[in-house]
């Protein structure tokens, strides 16, 4: 019995620090790599792919431990990144208050918001959600004194304590990994956690955990504004990266692909949140290259690449880890 | 005389036009185990949603240890001392079977809000949970995802994880459910150990189970008691057996 377990322990424990520890290895090594390669144009790239995985692995948070299928991720996104807009567009330029606002107002959004969608269940969580990113998407294309529907032009990305940091290429990516890092350890720590455990739980039998004395709506609430708060830091970034704020960043459509790849990377895993948004943004990037019409393409790949690998890009990693 | 650590009062419950809770009255005792029979569609497992607050009485009040708890919240209710396990086996299918009780110790003993440090290497947890693993005779399925027990073992992994909350009153909805010949005796077994420590209200159908443990029954016929008493009483009793017991004890 214990020797049958000892090798399970070490076949689960294996590929949750290995791949990890990979894909942070790649991330930290990847602008040698794209010098070497005379393909620094990747950087604007890979800087966006994490900036979008600082998102997904906050979707994961609450849709792969906690069953919470959200529709509206990208409205944290966007007032995220509304929060710099607004802010520099009124002289106050420095991420030590922008960023703070945007968690903050990230925060409120999903804090009230989510009291009143926590009070359904399925499919009907799901619409909610999509109402309340919809409401915030059109608020956006309203607010006429920042841009309207046209959104709204950075003059300078953000200073950090009154230095030029963001402006440099090279040291923003590195901000972005670092906030990514950081990102996916607090959101592994959480899912470890007693409070992760009994938001686990809630995902495997919410009946039973009210009978044992657990409050499922509480916990739910509290992962839920966690992960808006995440993903409010993403749009802060978003903004900065873009130099550009607007509403396109909380439409539905970003909301779905949000999902997309979190499934793309697997559920449930954090890290597969990290390949999912980077596989989704690589093939986008390729295929319009070579079609207008690359959706033709993408869609149809999606749906064999769920239906072949049922766990996400992150299963098919520890599939093969298992036959070498 | 002592005071009831449970008291149903004219406790009512319907479902459209069916009555399944009628005006009921009971006292259950301090240390008492206390079984509920009567024929399929009784109320007995009504009863058990509405003591454990998962189902909302239309009137009448529940008192636990003299507090109306009529409108206390179900996941507020294991906290005052009061735990259920069910009828159909609901434990957490994922988790392995220590991280069941584990995750029960956990949040009987609150603590629950902390994100950091890994609650699944918690060793005050995990000693807690291997405790009560041990009294079911669990203790070497530990490592075990629960999904993958046998029927017997997971009525004991879901006895395990009401005992870890540690209630002053343990509500037992049909605990032998579906097992076999030598399970049922070995629950009996390890419900009757139980019932010295604690209070029990136990609602069974095997009625060999009930007559071994029981120190009172009451029989429920259409959502009401038409009999409390002992099981000598109740053998007796010349309702009971028109009511129910005809079949089986003739």
């Amino acid at each position: 019995m214990a020797e049958a377990a000892a090798p399970a322990a070490t076949d689960r424990l294996g590929p949750r620090i290995v791949v990890p520890a990979i894909i942070f290895s790649v991330l930290i090594a990847f602008p040698v790599m794209a010098d070497l390669a005379n393909a620094s144009w990747l950087m604007t790239l890979a800087t966006r792919m994490m900036i979008f995985a600082i998102a997904v692995v906050s979707l994961d948070l609450i849709l792969g431990y906690g069953a919470m299928v959200s529709f509206g991720h990208a409205a944290f996104v966007g007032i995220g990144a509304y929060a710099v807009g607004i802010l520099a567009s009124h002289g106050m330029n420095d991420a030590a208050l922008s960023f703070p606002v945007a968690i903050v107002a990230a925060a409120l959004f999903a804090a009230v918001t989510g009291a009143i969608c926590l009070r359904t269940r399925g499919v009907y969580f799901i619409m909610i959600t999509l109402a309340f990113g919809q409401m915030a998407f059109f608020t956006a294309t309203s607010l006429s004194a920042y841009g309207g529907d046209d959104g709204l032009t950075l003059w300078t990305r953000n200073t950090l304590f009154g230095t030029g940091l963001f402006a440099d290429r090279l040291i923003f990516y590195y901000v972005v990994l670092a906030v990514l890092l950081a990102a996916y350890l607090i959101c592994r720590s959480i899912v470890g956690s007693r409070f992760g455990r009994v938001l686990r739980g809630c995902k495997e039998n919410e009946r039973r955990m009210i009978a044992m004395g657990a409050d499922p709506f509480r916990f739910r609430l509290v992962a839920y504004v966690i992960a808006g708060m995440i993903a409010g830091v993403s749009g802060a970034l978003l903004a900065n990266h873009a130099e550009f704020v607007s509403p396109a960043y909380m439409t539905w459509q970003r909301s779905g692909e949000f999902i997309i790849m979190a499934v793309l990377g697997g559920i449930g895993t954090l890290h597969g949140a990290i390949l999912g948004a980077a596989a989704f943004l690589a093939l986008e990037e390729i295929l319009s290259h070579w079609t207008i019409h690359w959706r033709m393409i993408f869609g149809p790949l999606l749906i064999l690449i769920v239906y072949f690998a049922p766990g996400g890009l992150s299963a098919l990693l520890r599939s093969i880890g298992r036959n070498d | 005389m002592t005071d009831p650590v449970l008291s149903i009062r004219n406790l009512s419950k319907a479902f459209g036009a069916l009555v399944v809770t009628d005006d009921l009255s009971l006292d259950i005792m301090p240390g008492e185990c206390h079984a509920i029979i009567g024929p399929n569609g009784a109320g007995k497992t009504t009863l058990i949603g509405q003591l454990s607050g998962e189902l909302t009485p239309d009137g009448g009040h529940v008192l636990f240890k003299g507090a109306d708890i009529t409108d206390t919240a179900a996941h507020e209710r294991p906290h005052l001392g009061l735990a259920r396990s069910f009828q159909i086996t609901n434990v957490l299918p994922g988790f392995s079977v220590l991280e069941n009780v584990a995750l029960a110790v956990q949040i009987h003993r609150g603590g629950n809000s902390r994100m950091i440090g890994r609650a699944a290497v918690e060793t005050e947890l995990n000693e807690a949970a291997m405790e009560a693993l041990i009294r079911v005779g669990l203790a070497e399925r530990a490592g075990t995802i629960a999904s993958t027990l046998a029927h017997g073992e997971k009525r004991a992994l879901e006895l395990a994880m009401a005992l870890a909350l540690a209630p002053s009153v343990l509500l037992l909805d049909e605990p032998m459910a579906g097992t076999g010949h030598e399970e049922t005796a070995r629950m009996v077994a390890l419900l009757k150990d139980l019932a010295g420590e604690r209070t029990l209200v136990l609602v069974e159908h095997d009625m060999q189970a009930v007559f071994a443990l029981a120190d009172r029954i009451t029989v429920l016929v259409g959502g009401r008691a038409i009999a409390t008493d002992t099981p000598d009483a109740i053998r007796a009793n010349a309702d009971v057996r028109a009511a129910y017991l005809g079949e089986d004890a003739a």
